[in-house]
């Protein structure tokens, strides 16, 4: 790993001014997928300001119909709480399903969706779920926050600083994990809500995308069986050695039934 | 530029002046000398290196040491008292949930932090839990069959 200076401000307007004052900064969240980049010198920032001491980053709440949890919270906290799990138990499920447990002890939400990694499983729930991003600027809709492979709508001294979910009156999630990593070789969120029909894929493409034909073929019938002959088409989904373009393009489908009935 | 780490080890207040870019696992091996937590993959994959921050398990070789500043770190080193083992550890002993050793240190801190969360795991439960400790002889049978022993023996 090259050289840094390490910040560990405690809060987040020191975060920020801090990040300003440097000649390439970089915020660390859990870490889980910049400290080993780091390792690797795929990355060499002057300075690395870590997130992991503040406060008003962390913690779930209700709010309005809706559950707000703080960018720094864990994976294992998501996974855990009772809150979550009488709300949107979907949530829990997927963030219990990442990596490893001491990735999940490690790893958080925001770390997550600012990382923005094509095989990752929150990009899904942020979609799927129809959530709002906060940021230490501005509140961003789900559709307008995931731009790319690994590219956000956020700014250089922009920070994720909370995620507001609606609760849905119902939501699935499924996965096709890859069975050494756990990263979602596909997964699809499921949600029907006040806003509507929601379904989310992650892992299929280089960004997550929605999939408005089984959209409105599940408002109509919100049963597995509804989008039985629907795919979508294999060009531009990834293809590797774990899953040819092809058979992403399957388990779309496969998993979006499957997300269909876990929801109930 | 050094950064001074101070954190609670294995109940003892300590404190140490490390590079920002050193892992926490390398603070506990170079610097306190606790050599029983180990590198394996160093990739995060392995495990080998699983110690406890504030309770929770974490892969130390995917942590800086300066993110521990605070914290209560706790290492295989803290188990055995007086030359008694831990009931998890003598589990391991009981059960033969070790070949060559190297993932051992790894599998007790994690098998603890599951204990710590569900007493009394299920078989399935074990090896869902153990996705993130990797064992180089394959001898996850008796290892699995260990920890449900060892969280037995912790349930008295």
């Amino acid at each position: 790993m090259y050289d840094f200076t390490y910040h560990r401000p405690t809060s987040l307007a020191n975060a920020v001014k801090t990040l300003g004052k440097a000649e390439d900064g970089k915020f660390v969240a859990g870490g889980m997928t910049l400290i080993p980049t780091l390792k690797f010198r795929l990355a060499q920032p002057t300075d690395l300001i870590d997130l992991g001491a503040i406060a008003e980053l962390k913690g779930i709440k209700k709010e309005k119909g809706a559950l707000v949890i703080g960018a720094m919270t864990t994976h294992a906290e998501v996974a855990a709480s009772s809150e979550v799990a009488s709300a949107m138990p979907a949530l829990a499920t997927l963030a219990d399903s990442i990596g490893d447990a001491q990735v999940r002890n490690r790893g958080t939400l925001g770390g997550s969706i600012a990382n923005a990694d094509p095989a990752a499983d929150y990009p899904a729930a942020v979609v799927g779920l129809g959530a709002t991003v906060h940021t230490n600027k501005r509140k961003i809709a789900a559709d307008d926050f995931f731009k790319a492979m690994f590219e956000t709508a956020l700014k250089d001294d922009e920070v994720v600083t909370a995620v507001s979910f609606p609760i849905p009156k119902r939501a699935g999630y499924a996965k096709f994990a890859n069975p050494a990593s756990r990263y979602a070789i596909v997964g699809v969120m499921v949600s029907q809500g006040d806003g509507g029909l929601r379904v989310a894929v992650t892992g299929a493409g280089a960004s997550v995308f929605r999939v408005t034909e089984m959209e409105q073929a599940l408002s109509s019938k919100f049963a597995p069986d509804a989008i039985e002959g629907i795919s979508v088409p294999a060009d531009g989904l990834n293809s590797d050695l774990h899953a040819t373009a092809e058979y992403r393009a399957h388990l779309v489908t496969v998993m979006a039934k499957r997300a269909v009935a876990a929801a109930g | 530029m050094s950064v001074t780490v101070s954190m609670t080890l294995n109940g003892n207040a300590v404190s140490a002046d490390v590079e920002p870019r050193t892992l926490l696992v390398h603070l506990l091996r170079d610097h306190f000398r606790l050599t029983g937590t180990h590198v394996g993959c160093d990739t995060s994959q392995c495990g080998a290196c699983v110690v406890h921050v504030n309770g929770q398990s974490v892969k130390s070789c995917t942590m800086l040491a300066a993110q521990a500043d605070g914290a209560e770190v706790t290492t295989i080193e803290s188990l055995a008292e007086n030359g008694t083992l831990h009931p998890m550890q003598e589990a391991f002993r009981e059960h033969h949930g070790l070949q060559c050793g190297f993932c051992t240190p790894g599998m007790v801190m994690s098998a603890l932090d599951l204990v710590s969360r569900n007493p009394d795991p299920s078989e399935e439960q074990i090896r869902e839990w153990l996705d993130g400790n990797i064992c180089r002889c394959t001898g996850y049978h008796n290892i699995v069959k260990a920890i449900k022993a060892g969280a037995q023996a912790m349930r008295g």
